[in-house]
């Protein structure tokens, strides 16, 4: 676990092309700490999911330096991804379900990647899928559910395994606002267990259910400054005395 | 329900060894449902080639053994009675000669039998007027060795000039080499059907990773390893190879059995030595095992090598 003011994450002149095509992400510098609530917004084809990809270690930046957990993330040996990737929890924009796994395998299989044994695994699970509305289909295959049940499953998949950062790709797309609402919750409980939490949305109600988030906007592949977080010093948000600083590190 | 409660009981193991992935159904990668059969046959004719082989190796070894001191001396010479004081006088000699364990001068009869299927026995054949060398057949403690025929014969030009000497193996040494060749390439066959099993299962193992390649991409997004990833491809393999292991021991050993009765009911001498030994056996019913361990190892290495190329 990190300590309570080291900084979690850390992007410095950050870009990310895909191939010979021209930069999706550039220049993005950021730090985030741990316990905190972000909201990354932006367009359609800003460049949310691309940093969300490089924050989940599913994709390699074309140049600058990423730190996750402490350590040089560009460098990390293919070894050592597992050991950071079951530190983090991701909700896919498409969901990402295993097809030929129920509802119930689908939650459990962090903990079983992790090793958690069986007997352990069918309570939490089980409680899980009964937060997200979802104990009566337990036993139904993706195929079987609605896009909304499809991202709930997702949504406790991430979640189960209590990570030390959440990334959300629009978690809340494909649900009734009440669901919504629920979900937010849900990650705001785990926020408050001490998991930092990265919510890519452009869902401005969603964003105003959380004041003290912290906000990063990208425009272009560029991140933008809404909340006056990437100022230096950083400003401390509203109603946070006392507490480490938070936001953003200097561009 | 708070969360503490919803997260709390949960043990954390981030550091600890994994669980195999096979044990929780997380991927169920089909190697291909032809994939047994394809097993099985190479199984099948793996078995039948190293039988094959076992047996060709028997029964040289059968043959060599009882070859191995044997020394046959003709007393070549028309005129019967100089032929009958040539090999008296040989077989004389030879029974004082050091390093001799058996010297036997082939009776009539038995040369009659050598000769009846090119002869015949009807009444009234005269086999006995014909100039057929005497025979002498010898017993040498140890191999006859070229050196040693050499000197027998050598000593047996002075009692007996018209007399022949040749080590019984000799005559034989064509047909080893046939079977020392049939038995390189049983070898060359088993050879060949261990690549045919390999390149099944890669192909096999390609193709599961391609069609499996989004629940991979997830699971290692999950934090699985290669190494939890590669073992259910190595079960899939390992069920695959196991059941066809089987069904191709229990076709090869019945096609074995069927052609060791066929050869068997030949009556030869040198096929009545080829029988299998219980040593055989066990190398045959061990050919499964080792088809299982290659298809296992084959799946392995291949996943791994395709997954060390994702991120």
């Amino acid at each position: 676990m990190s300590k309570p003011d080291a900084e979690i994450v850390q992007f410095d002149n950050v870009g990310l092309r895909y191939g010979t095509g021209k930069e999706v992400l550039t220049d993005i510098s950021f730090t985030l700490y741990p316990g905190r609530f972000y909201f990354l917004t932006g367009a359609s084809g800003a460049g949310k999911t691309s940093l969300l990809k490089l924050l989940y270690l599913a994709q390699r930046p074309s140049r600058g330096l990423i730190r996750m957990f402490g350590t040089d993330a560009i460098t990390l040996p293919r070894e050592r991804l597992p050991g950071f990737r079951r530190r983090l929890g991701v909700v896919f924009q498409d969901f990402r379900l295993v097809q030929h796994l129920s509802a119930f395998d689908n939650v459990a299989l962090p903990l079983r990647v992790a090793g958690v044994s069986e007997r352990e695994i069918a309570k939490p699970v089980d409680e899980m899928l009964d937060w997200v509305g979802l104990a009566d289909r337990r036993h139904a295959r993706p195929a079987t559910l609605s896009g909304g049940e499809q991202q709930r499953v997702a949504i406790a998949r991430a979640v189960i395994a209590r990570p030390d950062m959440l990334v959300a790709d629009e978690p809340t797309g494909n649900v009734d606002p009440e669901m919504a609402l629920k979900l937010l919750q849900l990650f705001e409980s785990l926020n408050r267990l001490g998991t930092t939490v990265v919510v890519a949305t452009h869902d401005v109600h969603l964003i105003r259910k959380v004041p003290e988030s912290l906000i990063m906007r990208l425009d272009k592949g560029r991140l933008s400054d809404p909340t006056g977080a990437l100022r230096y010093p950083p400003r401390r948000p509203s109603g946070e005395a006392g507490r480490p600083p938070l936001g953003f590190a200097p561009a | 329900m708070n969360a503490a409660a919803l997260f709390g009981s949960l043990r954390r193991s981030r550091d600890g060894e994994p669980a195999l992935l096979s044990d929780t159904r997380t991927a169920d990668p089909r190697l291909g449902s032809p994939m047994p059969w394809v097993i099985a046959i190479v199984i099948a004719l793996t078995v039948i080639a190293a039988a094959s082989g076992l047996a060709l190796r028997n029964a040289a070894a059968r043959a060599s053994a009882d070859l191995n001191g044997g020394v046959t001396v003709q007393i070549v010479t028309a005129a019967p009675a100089d032929r009958n004081h040539q090999a008296d006088a040989a077989l004389a000699m030879l029974e004082k000669t050091p390093g001799v364990i058996d010297a036997r001068h082939v009776a009539q009869s038995e040369l009659d039998t050598l000769l009846e299927p090119w002869l015949g026995t009807r009444p009234g054949d005269t086999i006995d007027d014909l100039p057929i060398p005497a025979l002498i057949d010898l017993r040498l403690a140890g191999p006859a060795t070229p050196a040693r025929v050499a000197a027998l014969r050598a000593r047996i030009a002075g009692v007996a000039p018209s007399a022949r000497v040749d080590a019984q193996a000799a005559w034989l040494t064509p047909v080893f080499r046939a079977i020392a060749t049939l038995q390189w390439l049983a070898g060359g066959l088993i050879a060949l059907l261990a690549l045919a099993t390999i390149a099944a299962v890669v192909l096999s193992a390609r193709n599961a990773l391609v069609n499996h390649r989004e629940t991979i991409e997830i699971v290692h997004m999950l934090g699985g390893t290669d190494a939890q990833i590669a073992r259910v491809f190595q079960h899939t393999a390992a069920m695959d190879a196991g059941i066809g292991g089987v069904i191709g021991l229990i076709t090869g050993t019945v096609a074995i059995v069927i052609l060791g009765r066929q050869f068997s009911a030949l009556g030869s001498g040198m096929v009545g030595g080829a029988a299998l030994g219980w040593v055989d056996w066990l190398v045959i019913v061990l050919i499964p095992l080792g088809g299982v361990a290659l298809a296992v190892l084959t799946a392995r290495l291949t996943v791994l090598s395709a997954l060390r190329r994702m991120l």
